[in-house]
């Protein structure tokens, strides 16, 4: 042992060694967040962490956004203000006649002896920042956190129809998972007959697939599909996608069915956070009989 | 194209000799690509990994100011603001690290653009290590234009290469340098 090397050159453990202590800790980084979503807390810790730079670096980018916002010249501003004037003049018959129909769902509701639907609650206005960041899943991040109330499990929609669901709030920042993910699904039902089914993301990132329907399910190319709000997450009516295309095959039991969303990420910057709809009453109330796992509450579990 | 050429080992030139890295330098040029990686960007695949080149080129040209560590926490840095698989980034970033290191004799010797291929080389296996990650967690595989950003990069090792070296270069070399 006279010549081990002096302490003067010492460096601490192998390199092998090292790669190898850093491997396994990520190897169980990632199966404890794959799996058992245990390492939230970290996570977030980091986040906030790295929030200043990663404002830093968003800033210049946004100032850039917002000079060309200020130079937006005054012929564009005029035209716009045109066209949504008679955009609200055209919608204004129909939100007149809104009122009276409310008044009167209300009272057909009353007579019928439903219960009212539940009242809408607050809904966020949020921008997104980025999308396309994990090329591996379909998700944006919007710049609204549980700062600003949101909270996971909310749907996110756009005008144009539904966008996905919140998946993960940080104090500032939120990440939406689209319904185009390949681990997202809602309930639909086809707008012109009310059928019901689920629909899954495909994951090729831009198409839906209506699973589980019978090979002779009424389902015909170009059909909206609208949410049908049996989740509780998302509120019904809501147009979601529309049929591209029916396979169906005699030899399986189910017909392949593709649909396009109605709402993508690449179109627009603005989004709106629709309050949870948790004051719905729990599944299986008591007075329906005992509780049972249905399959909306599994739904519900597999979506959050 | 003096400055572009490496080091001979053999004929070294007074010009070659650099100046030690100083660690502010290299923290702060780190910080300058992690910045880089956080910007909102749109689709990240054709992005070049600009933090994973940098800790390439200071795990190459200073294997000892660099450890595993460090690579390793900014891969995790990484992993939680992209809201990716959390250990995907610092899992890749440990291999890259440790590999580049191993090899930094062997990719010295060569020219910058041959420095390059191996960076491509290692750039695309630190990807891969992804790839099966998140694929044995159940995500969608990207398509091959995800490894279109680590082509990108390995193109831009030269000028990376010239610019952080640019501080340990001496400014002046005339007969009266001692080496």
């Amino acid at each position: 042992m006279e010549h081990a090397p002096p302490q003067f050159f010492h460096r601490g453990p192998a390199p092998v060694a090292r790669l190898t202590f850093f491997a396994l800790l990520s190897v169980l980084l990632m199966v404890l967040d794959a799996r058992f979503r245990y390492a939230e807390p970290l996570r977030q810790v980091i986040a906030v962490a790295v929030y200043p730079i990663q404002q830093l670096a968003i800033a210049p980018v946004s100032a850039v956004t917002g000079a060309r916002e200020f130079f937006t010249t005054q012929t564009q501003l005029r035209r716009e203000n045109a066209a949504l004037r008679t955009e609200k003049l055209k919608e204004a018959p129909e939100l007149l006649e809104l009122d009276s129909l409310r008044a009167e769902n209300e009272q057909l509701r009353q007579l019928l002896d439903a219960r009212a639907k539940l009242p809408a609650g607050e809904a966020i206005f949020a921008e997104i920042v980025y999308a396309g960041r994990d090329p591996f899943s379909r998700k944006f991040i919007i710049d609204k956190g549980s700062q600003q109330g949101v909270k996971p499990g909310q749907p996110v929609i756009h005008t144009n129809g539904v966008l996905g669901q919140v998946t993960r709030v940080q104090p500032l920042l939120a990440e939406v998972t689209l319904i185009t993910d390949k681990d997202h699904a809602i309930p639909v039902q086809v707008l012109r007959n009310g059928l019901r089914g689920v629909a899954f993301g495909s994951g090729d990132g831009s198409t839906l697939e209506l699973r589980h329907m019978a090979a002779n399910a009424e389902v015909e190319q170009g059909d909206m599909l609208v949410t049908s709000g049996l989740d509780g997450i998302y509120p019904s009516g809501l147009p979601v996608a529309r049929v591209i295309k029916v396979e169906r095959d005699a030899s399986y039991a189910f017909a392949k069915i593709s649909c396009l969303p109605v709402a993508g990420t690449d179109q627009f910057r603005q989004v709106l956070v629709l309050a949870n709809m948790a004051t719905s009453p729990a599944w299986g109330d008591a007075a329906e009989g005992p509780v049972k796992r249905t399959p909306k509450a599994k739904l519900r579990h597999k979506a959050e | 194209m003096d400055l572009l050429r490496t080091p001979d080992l053999v004929g070294n030139r007074a010009q070659d000799i650099l100046l030690p890295a100083k660690a502010a330098f290299i923290a702060a040029s780190i910080a300058v690509a992690l910045a880089f990686n956080l910007l909102p960007w749109q689709d990240v695949r054709v992005v070049p990994d600009l933090l994973a080149l940098v800790l390439t080129f200071w795990c190459v040209h200073q294997p000892r100011k660099m450890g595993i560590g460090l690579p390793w926490v900014l891969g995790l840095v990484m992993d939680a603001s992209n809201g990716v698989l959390f250990g995907q980034h610092a899992l890749a970033y440990a291999v890259l690290a440790f590999a580049a290191q191993s090899l930094h004799r062997r990719i010295l010797r060569f020219t910058l653009w041959r420095q390059a291929l191996h960076v491509l080389v290692l750039l695309l296996g630190s990807q891969v290590l992804m790839v099966l990650a998140r694929m044995a967690t159940g995500g969608t595989y990207p398509g091959l234009s995800y490894f279109v950003g680590s082509v990108l990069a390995a193109a831009l090792w030269p000028l990376v290469t010239y610019i952080l070296l640019l501080p340990q270069r001496r400014p002046v070399v005339d007969e009266t340098t001692p080496i």
